[in-house]
C-alpha cells in the first residue's frame, strides 16, 4: 500500500480515526472517511487519472465538485459497475475499486495518444471532411474505426442487482444549495414554520464554507453550519437532503430530485435500502443557491495532471488536508486565486509565483501575499507548461498592453501545480431550465440570472453575489420572502451572522492567454473543453468556417457537450467565439441548459416500474382458476387473457392447434365457457345518455327498448371504424355500453372528450365499471341447460328471452346482470356479476356445465368461432382505414339519423369509392394449407417487384367445424370479386391461389344463434 | 465550393487551417428578391433548395430561418432513417429517401455519417406480430427490404436485448430492415447548405419571417424582420410551426402541434449495433459514432410550442428502455430536450401546392421527418419548380383531407400516437 505522503498532519473535515483502503487502476491506497476518491488520490500524489475523449492526453483532477470534466472513474466491476463517475463526487468507503476508463493498455500507456500526434489534422469536425471515399468504406472500414474509439467507460455487462424508489412531495419552500446563501434562506424559512426541504448534492451541508476558512460569528465557519444544521433538525417541517441533486427544473415549480442513498456505502451491504430516491417535488416558492463554478484559464497546454482550479486547490487543502502538490504557480485573472494562494501555502505548499494576467494586483489579498514574499508578476501570461504525466514547469512571459501577445523571453518556473482561476461562473442551470433569461455582467463578466418566471428567487454566488456576507443577508432575506410567498412569517429577514467582506478587485477577462505563436500554429493546445479535446483553435476553427450560432459551435466542435455538459467551457468557449466575431458576448448568447444538472441513472428514473411492475398486469377474478388449469395466456393491452386451456396427461400436453379445435368442438356441438371480463364496460347515465350513443354510434340509439340489447360500431370523424360493442338499455336514462378490451379506456376517453369539449350541453354522465363485474359467456347449443339449473328463477325460453335481450336474475345465488349475446354464432349467455363473484360463478358454472361436458375456452378459440362467422375483430379486420361499409356492414349506418361522428367523411369522393378495400373471404385451393395472417394478396400469381397489392389476409384459421382452412382477407373491389382466384404469394417462391367468397362461412341465417 | 477531402485537410493542416471557406456563405436578402424562397433552413427546406439549384435550375432561391440552421426538428430528433413504412404510397416516398440518403455524403461532399446498421421493431403480443408480418410481406412485393425476426434472431443481431419469457411483455419477434441505420443530423443540414450555397442559395439566418404578402390572391412576397423580400413563388417547411407560418396566408392546416422528447445517455464503449424501436413498450434505442445511447419514445399528449416536454414521459420511457436492456439501469441520462412535430390526422405529410397561387407548403412529419431529409427535399422542389406535384407525392396533397384519401400510418410511426 502506497503512503498517503501528501496529505497533512492535521487538519481537514476527514476522520482520521477512520483509515479507508480502496485500490485504483489495481494497486492499494489509504484514505479517510469523508475524502472523495480525488482528495485521496492526491493525498497519495496521484494525478494521473484519465484520458481525454479525443486525444488520449493524460489528464488529471481539475475541479473538487460535480463540474469535473477530467477525472472520470469506472466504478467497481460486475453487476454493479458504473462508468463515468466523477472522482471529485466518490465517497470512498473501505474496498472501493476504481480504475481509470478510455486508455489500452493503460492510463499511463495509453496506444490511443498516436490521436495526439495526428491532432493537427484531427480539428473540430475534421470527421465532416473525409472519410467518404470508396463509398463503402464507411461501414466497412471508417466507421467501425470511429466506433471502436468511441464512448467513454463501460456499461455494465450484467442487470443491476440494486433497486430505486420514487418520493412525491409538496413543500413551501424548497432551497438547493446549502452554502452561507442556502443555510441562511433554510434557516429564514424554517423559523416560519413553512415546510422546507434544503438538498445539498454533497454529503454534508455548507457548500463552499466546507472548503474555506472564513469566520461567522467570530468562529470558523464550519461551526456555524453545524450550529445551522442542528437548528433545521429540529424542525419538524424541514427536511434536510444531502448527497441529493436537483437536477430538473419544470414548469409549475415542479422539480426533480436525485438521492444517492446508498451509494457511499460498500456495494451491496444495504441490500434493503433504495440506491437511489427520485423526489418529486411541487414547491410553492423555490430558493436557488446553487453556488458557482470557477472557470479554467485558457492558455498554451492548460490541461496537464497538476494544473487544476485554484478553488478546488483551496478546498482539498482545507477540506480534505490533501496537498495537491509541494510547489505551486497560481495562475489568475481576479483576486480568489490569492485566497487560495494563502491557503495553499498555510498548508504548507510554496508558492512558486503567482502569475496575474491582470495589470495590477491591488485588495488586501494581494497585500498580504505580497507580506509574505510571494513572487508576484502582473501582466503575465503563462505561455507553456512542461511535463506530460504531470506538470513540471512553466514558462512565463510580460504580455503588451491588450494581452493578445508577449514580449520578451520566457522565464522558466519549476513547479508540480498550477492553480488556474478565470473568474466565477454563477451556476444558473437551474435558473435557465426555469426557463428565466441569463443577463450579462459586464463588471463581473459573468451570466447572472435575469427576471424570474417562475416562483423562484436566487441568492448567493448563483446570483453574482461573491461576498461572504452579502452571500448570507441575501439569503436571510430571500429565505424570508420565499416563506412570506408561501403563506408563512412577516417577510422580514432574520438577523445576518457577522463575517468578514474582502473587496474584490475588478477580474480582467482575457479569454485566450496569448503564447509565443498564434493560437493553433504551434504544437501547444488552448484546451477551452478538457473532456472532449476542444481547443480555442477549434472554437476559431468553426467561426472562421461560418458556424458562428453559439448552437453551430457548440454542435460543430462538441464543446460543452461532455457529461460535465460545459460546465467549466461553456463561457470560455462562447466568450472567445464572441471574440472572434468582434461581437458583444450577450448577443453571441448561450445554448440552452437542459436537464438533467448533472447525469442521472436511468435506474431511479424508472424507479419501481421495471420487470413486473414495468406495467400493470390485469386480470381477471376467474384468472386463479385459469392458471389452475393450465391456461396459456396472451396479452391485450394490460390484461392477462386465456388464449386456449391445453390438456396434459402422461402422454404430454396438446398444442394450440389441438386444443383449439377440441375447444371448437365443445362450443359448436355442446357448451363451452369463457371469461370475457375483460371487455371494457362504460357505464353511462343521464336524461341524454341515448342522444350520446346516437351520436357516436352509426346505427340509432333513441328508441332501444329497455332490456334489449344493440351492437354498435363507432367511428371516427374520417368515418373509419374506431371500435365496436353491444350497449344495452338498462333503464330510462341508464345504458351499460361494452368496448373492445384493448380500447375500453381509449373509448372512455373519446367520449369524455366530446362530452366535455364538444357536447357540453349534454346531460350525461360516464363511469367505467369494466373491473367492477365478471363475466363469464356461456356457449353452445347447450348453454340453456347449464344456465337453467344455475338460474332456476329464469325463465329462458327464446320467448321470454330472446336473442339480444337482458335480464336479471340470481344465478349461483347471486344477483346477476344476464345478456343473450353472441360472438361464436351459437346460443349464448353472458353472465355478469360484482366481480367478488366471479370466481364462485365460474366455479358453478363449471359444476353445473359438468354433465354437457362444458369446456372453457381461450381467445384464440373465439376467434377461430368469430370468423367462422364473418365477424370483425376491430384492430385486426380494421387499421383506422376502414369503413363499416367496407366490412359489408352497410346495415349498421343510419340512413335516417341526421348527424354521427364520421356521417360527413362517407360522402367524401374517396370515402364514397364502391371499390375500396372490402371483407371478404378467402378458401384456399388447398382446403389444409393456412394462410399467415398478414400476407399480402394479388392478382397475378408471381411478379417482380414493386407487384400491386390487392389487399391483406387479416385472419386466417384452420375450421374444425368446417374441416378446412378459413380466411379473411381485405381486398380492393372484394364486394365484386366474388367466386374470383386470387393469389397470395408467401415469399420464398411459394404462391398460394385462393378463391373470394362471402366472408360468412357457418350457419350464414344465424339458426343457430336465435334458437 | 473547395472540395473537402483527406488531401484538402492535410493541406489546410499544413497551414494551421486559417484557410478553409465559409462552409455556406451568410447572407443577406437581395433586394431584387428571389424565384423562390423557402421559409425554414431545416434539413428538408434546405434540401428543397439544393434540389430546385440542382434538378431544375433555380437557383436564385432564398432559404430564411428564423433562428439558426437546423435548429428545429432537423438538430433535435434521434437520426433514424428508414423506409419499412405500411403502405405504397409511403414506402416509395420514404424509399426514394433512403436511396437518396446511400450516396448523400458523396454528392453532398459533406459525410453525413449514414450508418446502415439496420433497425429493429419488436413485437410483442399477436397483434403485434401480424402487424409485423403484414409489414414485410407488403414490403418484399414493394421491393424495399425487410425481414421477419424471430426472438431467437432478434437476440443474435442485438445480444443485449432481453428476450426472456418472464417479462412483462416478452419480444415474439420483430421485422429487420438491413438498410435503416442513422446518419448524423446536423451534418444534413450543414452538408445541404453548404452544398445550395455552392449552387448560388442564399442563406439567410436569424432572419424571422412576419407576413405572407399576396396581390390578388398570389403570393408576392414574404415580410421578415430585415424588410420586404420579394418572390415570385414561397415554399413553407417550417415544422413545428406550421400552422403559425401557413396562418400568415389564412391558411388552416389540419395539423396539431406536440412536443416530442428525446434523450442521451452520457458516452459509453460501443455496447449496441443497431437501432431498437418498440411501438408495445414503448421506447427506440441506438448507439451514437461516440458512444452517446439515443433515446426517444412518444409524443407529450397535450399540443403547445414550448420546446420542453413532460418528466413523466421520461420515467415511462426509462421502465420501457429498462424492460428491454436491463443492463442499462446503472448508465445516467445525460441530456433531455424536445422539439415541436406536427401531426396530421392520417400521421403522413402534406408536401402540397396550396390554394393561394405561387404557395406551397411541406408539413405534418410528425415524429418521422427526419429519414425524409432528402426525399422530401426531392419532390417539393419538382412540385414547386413545376407548380404540379411529383408522383411520388402527389398521394400527399392538402385535397387528401377533402377527398377522404387518408394514407394512416398510424401503425407505421414506431409509437402510438
Amino acid at each position: 500500500m502506497t503512503k498517503d505522503a501528501f496529505r497533512g498532519a492535521t487538519g481537514g473535515r476527514i476522520d482520521r480515526s477512520r483509515p479507508v483502503t480502496f485500490t485504483f487502476n489495481g494497486r492499494t491506497y489509504r484514505g479517510y472517511q469523508g475524502d472523495t476518491l480525488a482528495s485521496a488520490l492526491l493525498a497519495n500524489g496521484v494525478h494521473l487519472v484519465g484520458r481525454s475523449f479525443k486525444y488520449h492526453r493524460p489528464r488529471g483532477i481539475l475541479s473538487a465538485g460535480s463540474e469535473e470534466s477530467n477525472a472520470l472513474i469506472q466504478l467497481e466491476r460486475g453487476n454493479r459497475t458504473e462508468p463515468n463517475l466523477r472522482a471529485t463526487q466518490i465517497e470512498i468507503h473501505e474496498g472501493l475499486a476504481a480504475s481509470s476508463q478510455n486508455a489500452w493498455p493503460s492510463v499511463e500507456t495509453d496506444v490511443g495518444s498516436i490521436n495526439n500526434v495526428l491532432s493537427k489534422v484531427f480539428v473540430a469536425g475534421f470527421y465532416y471532411k473525409t472519410f467518404m471515399h470508396p463509398q463503402s468504406f464507411w461501414m466497412k472500414v471508417y466507421e467501425p474505426v470511429i466506433r471502436r474509439a468511441a464512448g467513454l467507460g463501460k456499461a455494465p455487462a450484467e442487470p443491476d442487482p440494486d433497486f430505486y424508489d420514487k418520493m412525491h412531495v409538496h413543500s413551501d419552500v424548497l432551497i438547493v444549495g446549502s452554502g452561507p446563501a442556502g443555510l441562511m434562506a433554510a434557516l429564514a424559512a424554517a423559523r416560519t414554520g413553512a415546510r422546507v426541504i434544503l438538498a445539498d448534492e454533497q454529503n454534508e451541508f455548507g457548500g463552499s464554507l466546507l472548503g474555506t476558512r472564513e469566520m461567522i460569528d467570530g468562529r470558523p465557519a464550519a461551526d456555524w453550519v453545524a450550529a445551522a444544521v442542528e437548528e433545521l433538525r429540529a424542525f419538524p417541517e424541514v427536511r434536510l437532503l444531502p448527497r441529493t441533486t436537483v437536477t430538473g427544473y419544470y414548469d409549475h415549480n415542479y422539480l426533480i430530485l436525485a438521492e444517492r442513498r446508498t451509494d457511499h456505502l460498500p456495494r451491496g451491504s444495504a441490500p434493503k435500502i433504495s440506491r437511489q430516491r427520485l423526489w418529486k417535488v411541487r414547491a410553492k416558492q423555490v430558493v436557488l443557491a446553487t453556488g458557482s463554478h470557477e472557470r479554467p484559464l485558457v492558455f498554451a497546454d492548460n490541461d496537464r495532471p497538476g494544473i487544476m482550479l485554484a478553488g478546488a486547490v483551496r478546498t482539498y487543502v482545507n477540506r480534505f488536508a490533501a496537498l495537491p502538490g509541494r510547489r505551486a504557480v497560481v495562475l489568475t485573472n481576479n483576486d480568489s486565486a490569492y485566497a487560495a494562494a494563502l491557503d495553499m501555502n498555510d498548508a504548507g505548499i510554496e508558492i512558486a509565483a503567482i502569475v496575474d494576467l491582470r495589470g495590477h494586483a491591488g485588495g488586501p489579498l494581494a497585500a498580504e501575499a505580497k507580506r509574505r514574499g510571494f513572487r508576484v508578476l502582473t501582466n503575465t501570461a503563462i505561455t507553456a507548461t512542461h511535463g506530460s504525466k504531470r506538470v513540471t514547469g512553466v514558462d512565463v512571459m510580460m504580455m503588451n498592453g491588450p494581452g493578445e501577445d508577449v514580449i520578451g523571453a520566457p522565464t522558466r518556473i519549476d513547479c508540480d501545480l498550477v492553480a488556474m482561476s478565470g473568474g466565477w461562473n454563477p451556476a444558473v442551470h437551474l435558473f435557465s431550465q426555469s426557463t428565466g433569461k441569463l443577463r450579462y455582467d459586464d463588471e463581473l463578466s459573468c451570466f447572472v440570472p435575469g427576471v424570474s418566471v417562475q416562483a423562484e428567487r436566487s441568492a448567493g454566488s448563483c446570483k453574482g453575489t461573491f461576498d461572504l456576507p452579502a452571500c448570507l443577508a441575501e439569503g436571510a432575506a430571500t429565505g424570508a420572502q420565499a416563506a412570506l410567498a408561501a403563506g408563512h412569517g412577516d417577510g422580514v429577514a432574520p438577523a445576518v451572522p457577522a463575517a468578514t467582506s474582502v473587496a474584490p478587485q475588478p477580474l480582467r477577462p482575457l479569454w485566450i492567454v496569448p503564447t509565443t505563436t498564434p493560437v493553433g500554429h504551434g504544437k501547444a493546445k488552448h484546451f477551452v473543453d478538457f473532456q472532449n479535446d476542444v481547443s480555442a483553435a477549434d472554437v476559431l476553427l468553426a467561426s472562421r468556417e461560418g458556424y458562428q450560432s453559439v448552437e453551430h459551435l457548440k454542435r460543430y466542435t462538441t464543446t460543452g457537450m461532455g457529461t460535465d455538459q460545459g460546465k467549466t467551457s461553456n463561457v470560455n468557449a462562447l466568450a472567445i467565439l464572441a471574440k472572434s466575431l468582434a461581437s458583444p458576448i450577450p448577443q453571441v448568447g448561450t445554448t440552452t441548459f437542459r436537464p438533467p444538472y448533472t447525469p442521472t441513472t436511468y435506474g431511479v428514473l424508472a424507479g419501481r416500474d421495471v420487470g413486473e411492475l414495468a406495467d400493470a398486469a390485469r386480470v381477471t377474478p376467474m384468472h386463479s382458476w385459469h392458471v389452475a388449469h393450465g391456461a396459456a395466456f396472451e396479452d391485450v393491452g394490460q390484461w392477462k387473457r386465456p388464449w386456449y386451456f391445453p390438456k396434459g396427461d402422461a402422454q404430454g400436453t396438446e398444442d394450440m392447434h389441438a386444443a383449439v379445435r377440441r375447444e371448437c368442438r365443445a362450443v359448436r356441438n355442446g357448451v363451452g365457457v369463457l371469461d370475457a371480463s375483460t371487455l371494457g364496460k362504460i357505464d353511462i347515465q343521464g336524461p341524454d345518455a341515448a342522444q350520446l350513443l346516437n351520436r357516436v354510434y352509426t346505427n340509432a340509439f333513441l328508441k332501444l327498448d329497455i332490456g334489449k340489447c344493440r351492437y354498435g360500431v363507432m367511428c371516427k370523424e374520417d368515418g373509419m371504424v374506431m371500435d365496436d360493442g353491444v350497449t344495452t338499455r338498462l333503464g330510462p336514462n341508464h345504458f351499460l355500453m361494452t368496448t373492445t378490451t384493448g380500447n375500453a379506456a381509449k373509448v372512455l376517453e373519446w367520449l369524455e372528450d366530446y362530452i366535455q369539449t364538444e357536447w357540453p350541453d349534454l346531460r350525461v354522465f360516464l363511469t367505467s365499471v369494466t373491473e367492477h363485474w365478471a363475466t363469464a359467456s356461456i356457449a353452445g347449443p347447450k348453454a340453456r341447460e347449464v344456465v337453467a339449473e344455475l338460474a332456476p328463477d329464469l325463465d329462458l325460453s327464446p320467448e321470454a328471452f330472446p336473442y339480444m335481450s337482458y335480464r336479471e336474475a340470481v344465478v349461483a345465488g347471486v344477483p346477476a346482470r344476464i345478456f343473450r349475446i353472441s360472438f361464436t354464432g351459437e346460443l349464448s349467455y353472458e353472465i355478469n356479476v360484482p366481480a367478488q363473484h366471479g370466481l364462485h360463478l365460474w366455479e358453478n358454472i363449471m359444476r353445473a356445465g359438468e354433465k354437457h361436458g362444458i369446456t372453457p375456452y381461450g381467445t384464440e378459440t373465439m376467434h377461430v368461432l368469430r370468423a367462422e362467422k364473418g365477424y370483425i375483430i376491430v384492430g385486426q379486420e380494421t387499421d383506422a382505414t376502414v369503413t363499416p361499409q367496407d366490412l359489408g356492414m352497410g346495415w349498421v349506418v343510419s340512413k335516417q339519423k341526421a348527424d354521427f361522428i364520421g356521417k360527413r367523411s362517407y360522402t367524401r369522393k374517396d370515402t364514397a369509392r364502391s371499390d375500396r378495400k372490402q371483407l371478404v373471404g378467402l378458401l384456399t385451393d388447398d382446403p389444409n394449407e393456412v394462410l399467415p395472417e398478414g400476407t399480402q394478396l394479388t392478382a397475378i400469381a408471381d411478379g417482380h417487384a414493386p407487384v400491386p397489392m390487392l389487399g391483406h389476409v387479416t385472419s386466417s384459421y384452420f375450421s374444425d367445424t368446417l374441416g378446412r382452412s378459413i380466411a379473411l382477407a381485405l381486398v380492393s373491389d372484394g364486394f365484386n370479386r366474388m367466386g374470383q382466384t386470387i393469389f397470395a404469394p408467401l415469399g420464398g417462391g411459394k404462391t398460394v391461389s385462393c378463391a373470394v367468397t362471402k366472408p360468412v362461412f357457418y350457419d350464414p341465417e344465424g339458426v343457430r344463434l336465435h334458437g | 465550393m473547395a472540395k473537402y477531402s483527406i488531401f484538402s485537410l492535410l493541406r489546410n493542416a499544413a497551414s494551421h487551417h486559417q484557410n478553409w471557406d465559409r462552409a455556406w456563405r451568410d447572407n443577406r436578402p437581395k433586394p431584387d428578391g428571389y424565384d423562390v424562397v423557402i421559409i425554414g433552413g431545416g434539413g428538408h427546406g434546405l434540401a428543397t433548395a439544393y434540389y430546385l439549384a440542382k434538378e431544375h435550375g433555380i437557383t436564385n432561391v432564398a432559404v430564411i430561418e428564423r433562428s439558426w440552421l437546423g435548429g428545429g426538428n432537423t438538430g433535435r430528433n434521434t437520426t433514424i432513417i428508414r423506409s419499412n413504412y405500411l403502405w405504397d404510397e409511403s414506402a416509395a416516398l420514404y424509399e426514394k429517401s433512403l436511396q437518396l440518403y446511400e450516396g448523400l455524403s458523396q454528392e453532398l461532399n459533406y459525410n453525413i455519417m449514414f450508418s446502415q446498421r439496420g433497425v429493429l421493431n419488436l413485437a410483442h403480443n399477436l397483434g403485434d406480430v401480424r402487424e409485423g408480418m403484414r409489414r414485410v410481406n407488403a414490403l418484399r412485393l414493394n421491393g424495399v427490404d425487410s425481414e421477419w425476426m424471430t426472438a431467437e434472431q432478434v437476440k443474435e443481431f442485438c445480444p443485449i436485448i432481453n428476450i426472456s419469457k418472464d417479462v412483462r411483455y416478452p419480444i415474439m419477434g420483430g421485422t429487420l430492415q438491413r438498410r435503416a441505420g442513422t446518419a448524423r443530423h446536423d451534418a444534413v443540414a450543414w452538408g445541404f447548405a453548404r452544398a445550395a450555397s455552392a449552387r448560388g442559395v442564399d442563406i439567410i439566418q436569424n432572419c424571422e419571417v412576419t407576413g405572407i404578402r399576396r396581390e390578388n390572391g398570389k403570393v408576392v412576397g414574404v415580410d421578415t424582420s430585415m424588410g420586404f423580400v420579394k418572390a415570385g413563388k414561397v415554399g413553407i417547411v417550417a415544422a413545428g410551426h406550421s400552422s403559425v407560418v401557413a396562418g400568415m396566408a389564412d391558411l388552416r392546416l389540419p395539423v396539431e402541434s406536440h412536443p416530442l422528447q428525446a434523450l442521451v445517455s452520457e458516452p459509453v464503449k460501443p455496447v449496441i449495433d443497431c437501432v431498437v424501436m418498440s411501438n408495445t413498450v414503448h421506447v427506440y434505442v441506438s448507439q451514437s459514432d461516440k458512444g452517446e445511447l439515443v433515446m426517444g419514445a412518444g409524443i407529450d399528449a397535450y399540443t403547445g410550442y414550448g420546446q420542453r416536454g413532460s418528466f413523466h414521459v421520461i420515467e415511462h420511457q426509462m421502465g420501457a428502455l429498462l424492460e428491454l436492456f436491463p443492463i442499462f439501469s446503472r448508465l445516467r441520462m445525460l441530456r433531455q430536450w424536445a422539439g415541436i412535430v406536427d401531426v396530421c390526422p392520417d400521421a403522413s405529410p402534406i408536401i402540397s401546392k396550396t390554394p393561394v397561387d405561387n404557395l406551397f407548403i411541406n408539413c405534418g412529419w410528425g415524429t418521422g421527418g427526419f429519414k425524409a431529409t432528402p426525399g422530401s427535399g426531392f419532390v417539393f422542389a419538382h412540385t414547386i419548380a413545376r407548380g404540379e406535384p411529383h408522383a411520388l407525392n402527389a398521394p400527399f396533397g392538402l385535397e387528401r383531407f377533402n377527398t377522404g384519401h387518408l394514407i394512416d400510418e398510424h401503425g407505421a410511426a414506431a409509437v402510438a400516437h
